[in-house]
């Protein structure tokens, strides 16, 4: 009998950290200025390069921006897989639970009224999706915080918030319109490589945070009564998991906007191949999330260079069909 | 090991459980019987603190239920509900594993003691070969066995089962009562559980508890005592026969089956006979629904 689960079990730690190292060399290599390997390898390790302006583009640019890549689509995996399981919903993504509407609302609102300073439009987000956040806690709590009630005051929460925002758009000049929709599609070209530093250190504690609750996780997939009796403190564990996921969501908002499709896809993806159990699952999707947002931001830089397309459009036109090829697959070989 | 007084339960305004007394001893196997609806599955919730009562205690080992944490609670009891289907695909193994949860919380995976454990639930509960499994492919009965078998991987000594056998099909409905009946005399282990099946329940236990349909106690005691004509008569409203099973001697119930006055058989029958000779066929001709007389 093979008891460590299945046959594969093992193999995401070597397969998901070579997928995230093919992610950051395509997305180091991709932009609308062609540089040969031979000169990013150089720029990297430092060896004289033939034009110092290539030197800044891989070191200045390219870097910060994959590490900022890399953090939002990990942060984004790992909290839909704990959202998905926190809801024992597969539907569920990191968005479900009013993050979208306020962080989109509290950066919308900093965008349209022409607050120009640079870390203004992460910190609105991140208010607005704090606020939205604890809201939806408490008015779920009120009635002993169920799946069914949390995503009910979730979409309650962000339906308000979506009114307000189509509001502030309509009334909006067009030019600040325009900014906002492009944050609102995902976008990891606005954020300052002066967060990337304290953005890393927050995602890297929520995801501790988040990891260490692995086997409460799997708990409560089994139904909140069935947690309860096998020994979980259901109303802490729940907390502490909202909590984790919700900051994990807020900074993956704050840096880039509404980055759709990675939360919802990966942890599925994850799960097809490696088995549901979150102490894989978390890590894994963390991973997969990191590599997937790094390609499709290679992707957005360069199809209509030297203009970007918002990167959460690219997760979207991509990893749909990518997604439906994977069912496919699933239904016919199980 | 369980010690249940003046227990007072109501959900809003109806009251469900009034005036409860109940005390399970080690070691024994009590079964708790009842119409729907009448407050077994809330007098289990309370039993693991899930609910808190509304008058009277509950305590477990000593100690109130509700004073314990979850964890503490789980070593002491463990739970088979009618598991709700779960939505991700966890293989057989990691689900009864789940099982190890309060004897191991951690991090570092499974111990030697947990793999044993498991792998001895799996063993008992007829479910080794679906280990590699998922429990999304599984049918009714065999994810209910898997909830069993994580019941048992937790090796609490008491064991409470909330209809945990309607789903099976009679040849592991057996084999689950035979586990218990194990469970209960080899290994000192004590089983309460919430059932339908009476005569299951009468066969097994060495006590019952029979709830009115208003969640009043109507009769505690050993199986004979307590399945009786009236008592049933007074728990369920209808008319059940009772006599001693040929080959074990506990309670048979047959309910008596009557049929519709609304739907008479449009059949007249004059049954020639004696008394002794008719009286079976009679009784059958007249709960059919058939008009009937006799005479020599």
């Amino acid at each position: 009998m093979n008891t460590t689960g299945r046959r594969n079990g093992g193999s995401w730690a070597v397969v998901l950290p070579a997928l995230l190292l093919a992610g950051l060399a395509f997305a180091l290599w991709a932009g609308s200025l062609r540089l040969p390997w031979s000169e990013i390898l150089a720029a990297l390790t430092g060896r004289p390069v033939s034009d110092p302006t290539h030197a800044a583009i891989v070191l200045r640019i390219r870097l910060p921006r994959a590490a900022l890549a890399a953090v939002v689509g990990a942060s984004l995996g790992a909290a839909g897989s704990a959202f998905q399981g926190l809801l024992r919903n597969p539907l569920a993504d990191p968005y479900i639970l009013g993050v979208s509407g306020g962080a989109a609302l509290g950066a919308v609102a900093a965008l349209t009224l022409g607050v120009a300073a640079p870390a203004v439009v992460p910190g609105a987000a991140f208010a607005g999706a704090a606020l939205a956040l604890g809201f939806v806690y408490l008015v779920a709590r009120a009635h002993r915080a169920s799946p069914h009630t949390l995503i009910l005051s979730g979409v309650m929460v962000g339906s308000f918030c979506s009114a307000l925002l189509l509001f502030l758009l309509w009334t909006a000049p067009a030019d600040a319109a325009r900014t906002a929709l492009f944050w609102l599609a995902g976008d990891l070209s606005g954020a300052s490589p002066g967060l990337l530093g304290p953005a890393a250190a927050w995602a890297g504690i929520a995801f501790a945070a988040l990891w260490l609750q692995a086997p409460a996780l799997d708990l409560m997939t089994q139904g909140e009564e069935v947690a309860a009796d096998l020994g979980l403190d259901v109303g802490r564990a729940r907390l502490l998991l909202f909590a984790a996921g919700g900051a994990l969501t807020a900074s993956a908002v704050a840096l880039a906007g509404l980055v759709g499709f990675v939360g919802l896809v990966v942890p599925h993806a994850v799960r097809m191949l490696w088995g549901p159990g979150h102490r894989r699952l978390l890590p894994a999707s963390a991973l997969l999330g990191a590599a997937f947002l790094l390609v499709s931001d290679g992707i957005a830089r360069t199809v209509l260079a030297p203009a970007e397309v918002p990167v959460g459009v690219v997760t979207a036109l991509f990893g749909a069909p990518f997604f439906l090829y994977l069912l496919r697959g699933r239904e016919a070989g199980g | 090991m369980i010690r249940i007084r003046g227990l007072w339960f109501g959900y809003g305004e109806r009251p469900v459980l009034q005036g409860l007394d109940l005390a399970v001893a080690a070691g024994s196997f009590v079964s708790v019987l009842g119409p729907n609806g009448c407050g077994k599955s809330t007098l289990l919730r309370l039993v693991r603190g899930l609910l808190a009562p509304d008058r009277g205690e509950v305590l477990l080992g000593g100690a109130p239920v509700r004073s314990l944490g979850r964890r503490a609670v789980a070593r002491r009891l463990a739970v088979v509900p009618q598991a709700p289907p779960v939505p991700f695909p966890y293989p057989v193994w990691e689900a009864v594993a789940m099982g190890r949860f309060a004897r191991s919380p951690g991090l570092g995976g499974l111990s030697r003691d947990d793999r044993a454990a498991v792998r001895r639930a799996l063993a008992l509960t007829d479910t080794l070969d679906l280990a590699d499994r998922r429990v999304t492919e599984l049918s009714g009965g065999e994810y209910q066995r898997v909830v069993l078998a994580r019941a048992l991987a937790q090796e609490s000594p008491l064991l409470l089962l909330d209809e945990a056998t309607s789903h099976l099909d009679i040849q592991h409905r057996l084999e689950v009562a035979e586990l218990l009946l194990r469970l209960n005399r080899d290994e000192a282990r004590t089983i309460v559980q919430v059932t339908h099946d009476l005569d299951l329940a009468g066969e097994l236990s060495d006590r019952v508890l029979l709830l009115s349909g208003s969640g009043e106690p109507v009769a505690e005691g050993a199986p004979d005592e307590v399945l009786t004509p009236g008592a049933l008569h007074r728990a369920f409203g209808v008319p059940i026969h009772v006599d001693p099973n040929p080959f074990s001697g506990a309670p048979r119930l047959t309910p008596v089956v009557r049929r519709s006055p609304r739907q008479p058989l449009d059949l007249r029958v004059h049954v020639v006979c004696g008394g002794g000779s008719g009286a079976a066929l009679l009784r059958r001709l007249t709960l059919a629904g058939v008009r009937v007389s006799a005479g020599p």
